[in-house]
C-alpha cells in the first residue's frame, strides 16, 4: 500500500470511532436511557460547545493524532524530500529491520549495541525502581503512621523542595560529585583511601545514582497516599496477636499499600526508561542507554523514521510493563493513575 | 538499650541517610558557586567569590533561554488548565460505555516518556501544517507549548477530578431551579468551587513546563528555552557558573514557595474570620428570632 493513502485512513479513524460512540449514546437515549438528556441540555449550549471543543483538541489534536502519525512515520523509508509520497513510498519494516540487524537489508548479524542498550536500559529501570521503593518505603510509612501532622507537613516540604531544581541541573549536581576531578575523588584522594581517581562515571556509577535520585518524589508520593488511609486499629490489632514486626508489613500494610506501590513502581519505571537528561549528562562515553540512541537517530544521523521506529519500541515496551504490573496485581488503570 | 530506643535510633539514622541522599548533591552543588576555584570543586576552597553569578547576568543564551521558557509556562497554563478542566467535567459525563477508552486515552501522556511526546507532536504537526498551508504554525515555541500542555493537561485533570469528587451535585440543581442559565451556574457555582484546585494547577502546569527538558529538547526544534541551552552547557563541561544558575533559581523558587504559603495562610484566615462573622451574625439572627416568642 501506498504511504500516502494509508495517511489519510489513519487521520480518519479517531473521528469513525468518535462517530460510533456518538451513534450508540444517541440510540440508547431514543430508547428512553436512564437520564434521557443529551449532553447540549445538560450542559447548555456555550459550556457543551466548550467540553467538546477543548476535549476534542486534547484528545485528538494533542494526544491520538500525534502517537498514530508517529506510528505511521515509523513504518515509512527515509526518502530524498523530493521522493516522498512518489511510488518509492511504501510501507515498510527496515527501521525495525535496522534496530535488529544494524542494516536495513542485511540481516545476518545482530545489532548487539542497540540491542544490548535497550535491555540494559529495561533492567536497570527495573532496579532503579525496586531501589527507590526500597528506599522510600519506610519514609512513606513513617509519615503515614508514625510522625505528627506538624512533622509531615515539614517532611513534605523537605520532600518537593529538591524538586523545584530543573532536572538538567540536579543531574549536573551528581556531575560535579562523580566527575574524576569532582568532589568524591578529591576527598577519597585527600584522605588517601585511594592514590588514582576512579572513572566513576565511565563506571555509570554516576548514572545510575543520578537516575535513582531523580524520580524519588514520585515513589514517595503514591505511597504516602495509599499508606495514609490504612487504619491504624488494623496494625494494632495484628500486634495484638503476636505478629512480629516483618509480618506486619508483608501481610497487612503491603497488601493495604498495593495500588500506591504499583503507581509508584509504574511511574519511576517509566520516567528512568524515557530519562533523557541525566543519561546525556551523567553517561560516560561508553554507558549504553536507549534515550539517548533515539535522540541520535534525530540529531545525528537525522534519520527520523528510524527515531520514530526506536519511540516506538520505547513506548510499546512501557506499555507492556504497565500492563504486566496491572495483571500481576490485578488492579484496573484507574487505581494506579490517582 | 531497650526495643524503643533502637526504634528511635534507627529511624533517626535512616532519615539521615535519606535527606542526606536528598539534599546533599545540591548542597555541594550550591558550595562550589562560591568557591573561586574555576572548576566546580568544594575543597580546596580557594576563596569565597561571586564572580560566577556576574558571568551567569551576562550570559545572553541563558537569559534569551529564560524569556522563552516563561513565555512558554505562561502558554501552558493557559492551555493545560482548561483542558484539564474539560477533561475532568467529560469524565463525569460520558457514557459509561465509552468511559474507559476515554479515561485510557485522557490518562496515557501522564504514562507516555516525554521524548516520545516530544517526538510525536513534532511529526503530527509538521504534516498537518503542511497540509494545511499553516507553516507559520510550525515553530519551536507554539510545539512545545502543544507538546507540554497534552500531558500536563492530564495532571490538571486528575487534580479536578479529585476535587470534583467533593462536590455536590444539588448545588447546580439548586441554582438551575432558581432559573440561573447554565453559564451561571457554571461562573458562580463551579468555578468558586475549583477556585484551589485552579491555583494548584497552575501552579503545578506552570513549574513543570519550567523545568520540562525530554519533551521540549525536540519539540523546540531550532529555538532554545532555559533547559535546553543548559543541557548544552553541561554536556560541553562543567563550570561553576551552572552551580551559581543552580543556586539563583533554588533561591528564587523558595522565595516563591514562601511567599505562596504566607498568602495561602493570609487568605486561610480571612476566610476563618468570615465564617466566624457568619457564625456569629446567624446567632444574632437566631436569638432575635427567638426572643420576641
Amino acid at each position: 500500500m501506498r504511504s500516502a493513502d494509508g495517511h489519510y485512513i489513519l487521520l480518519a479513524l479517531p473521528f469513525l470511532v468518535i462517530a460510533a460512540f456518538w451513534a450508540l449514546a444517541a440510540m440508547e437515549r431514543r430508547h428512553g436511557g436512564a437520564r434521557g438528556m443529551s449532553f447540549v441540555q445538560r450542559n447548555g449550549t456555550a459550556i457543551a460547545s466548550y467540553l467538546v471543543v477543548a476535549v476534542g483538541v486534547w484528545a485528538l489534536l494533542l494526544i491520538v493524532l500525534p502517537q498514530l502519525s508517529m506510528i505511521e512515520f515509523s513504518f515509512r523509508p527515509k526518502l530524498p524530500t523530493a521522493q516522498m509520497g512518489g511510488p518509492r513510498d511504501v510501507y515498510t519494516l527496515e527501521n525495525y529491520r535496522y534496530f535488529l540487524f544494524g542494516s536495513t537489508t542485511d540481516t545476518s548479524h545482530w545489532n548487539v549495541i542497540h540491542i544490548h542498550a535497550f535491555f540494559l536500559t529495561i533492567f536497570v529501570s527495573i532496579l532503579v525502581a525496586a531501589f527507590d521503593f526500597a528506599l522510600c518505603y519506610p519514609l512513606a510509612f513513617y509519615m503515614a503512621q508514625a510522625a505528627k501532622p506538624r512533622r509531615v507537613r515539614l517532611l513534605l516540604l523537605l520532600l518537593i523542595a529538591p524538586y523545584w531544581v530543573n532536572e538538567v541541573l540536579r543531574a549536573f549536581a551528581f556531575r560535579v560529585i562523580f566527575a574524576s576531578s569532582g568532589v568524591l575523588n578529591s576527598v577519597l584522594l585527600g584522605a588517601r583511601v585511594i592514590d588514582q581517581p576512579i572513572d566513576f562515571l565511565g563506571l555509570d556509577i554516576g548514572l545510575y545514582a543520578g537516575l535513582s535520585y531523580a524520580y524519588l518524589l514520585l515513589m514517595v508520593f503514591p505511597l504516602y497516599n495509599a499508606l495514609e488511609n490504612l487504619p491504624g486499629s488494623q496494625i494494632e490489632a495484628a500486634r495484638d496477636l503476636g505478629a512480629p514486626w516483618w509480618h506486619i508489613h508483608l501481610n497487612v500494610v503491603i497488601p493495604f499499600a498495593k495500588p500506591g506501590i504499583a503507581s509508584g513502581c509504574t511511574l519511576v519505571f517509566m520516567l528512568t526508561s524515557g530519562a533523557l537528561a541525566a543519561p546525556l549528562v551523567l553517561g560516560g562515553p561508553r554507558s549504553l542507554w536507549f534515550t539517548p540512541i533515539v535522540y541520535d537517530r534525530f540529531y545525528q544521523a537525522f534519520n527520523w523514521q528510524q527515531g520514530s521506529a526506536y519511540a516506538f519500541i520505547l513506548l510499546l515496551t512501557c506499555v507492556a510493563f504497565v500492563l504486566a504490573v496491572l495483571r500481576l496485581t490485578r488492579l484496573s488503570l484507574g487505581e494506579i493513575t490517582r | 538499650m531497650t526495643s524503643r530506643m533502637v526504634i528511635k535510633m534507627s529511624t533517626a539514622l535512616y532519615m539521615l541517610v535519606f535527606f542526606g541522599y536528598l539534599f546533599g548533591p545540591l548542597v555541594i552543588m550550591g558550595v562550589t558557586a562560591f568557591n573561586a576555584s574555576s572548576y566546580p570543586q568544594v575543597t580546596p576552597f580557594e576563596g569565597f567569590t561571586l564572580h560566577w553569578f556576574e558571568t551567569l547576568a551576562s550570559d545572553a543564551d541563558l537569559i534569551y533561554g529564560l524569556g522563552n521558557s516563561l513565555r512558554i509556562g505562561i502558554l501552558v497554563v493557559l492551555l493545560a488548565v482548561p483542558l484539564g478542566l474539560a477533561g475532568a467535567l467529560v469524565m463525569q459525563q460520558i457514557h459509561a460505555r465509552a468511559r474507559s477508552l476515554y479515561y485510557l486515552i485522557v490518562v496515557s501522556p501522564v504514562l507516555t516518556p516525554g521524548v516520545i511526546i516530544g517526538i510525536s507532536t513534532v511529526i503530527f504537526w509538521r504534516d498537518l501544517t503542511g497540509l494545511t498551508g499553516t507553516r507559520f504554525l510550525y515553530d519551536g515555541v507554539v510545539l512545545t507549548v502543544l507538546g507540554q500542555s497534552s500531558f500536563i493537561a492530564a495532571y490538571c485533570m486528575l487534580i479536578f477530578l479529585a476535587r470534583l469528587q467533593r462536590f455536590d451535585r444539588a448545588l447546580e440543581e439548586a441554582g438551575l431551579d432558581l432559573g440561573a442559565t447554565h453559564q451561571q451556574v457554571f461562573l458562580h457555582i463551579l468555578l468558586p468551587f475549583l477556585r484551589p484546585a485552579i491555583l494548584s494547577a497552575s501552579v503545578m502546569a506552570f513549574l513543570s513546563s519550567f523545568e520540562n527538558y525530554n519533551t521540549t529538547t525536540f519539540a523546540i526544534l531550532a529555538d532554545k528555552t532555559l533547559t535546553t541551552v543548559l543541557a548544552g552547557r553541561v554536556r560541553q563541561g562543567t563550570s561553576p557558573t551552572l552551580s551559581a544558575l543552580a543556586v539563583t533559581i533554588v533561591a528564587l523558587t523558595v522565595a516563591g514557595a514562601v511567599a505562596y504559603e504566607v498568602l495561602k495562610r493570609r487568605e486561610d484566615a480571612r476566610k476563618a474570620a468570615g465564617r466566624a462573622v457568619a457564625v456569629a451574625a446567624e446567632r444574632r439572627e437566631l436569638t432575635r428570632t427567638v426572643q420576641p416568642a
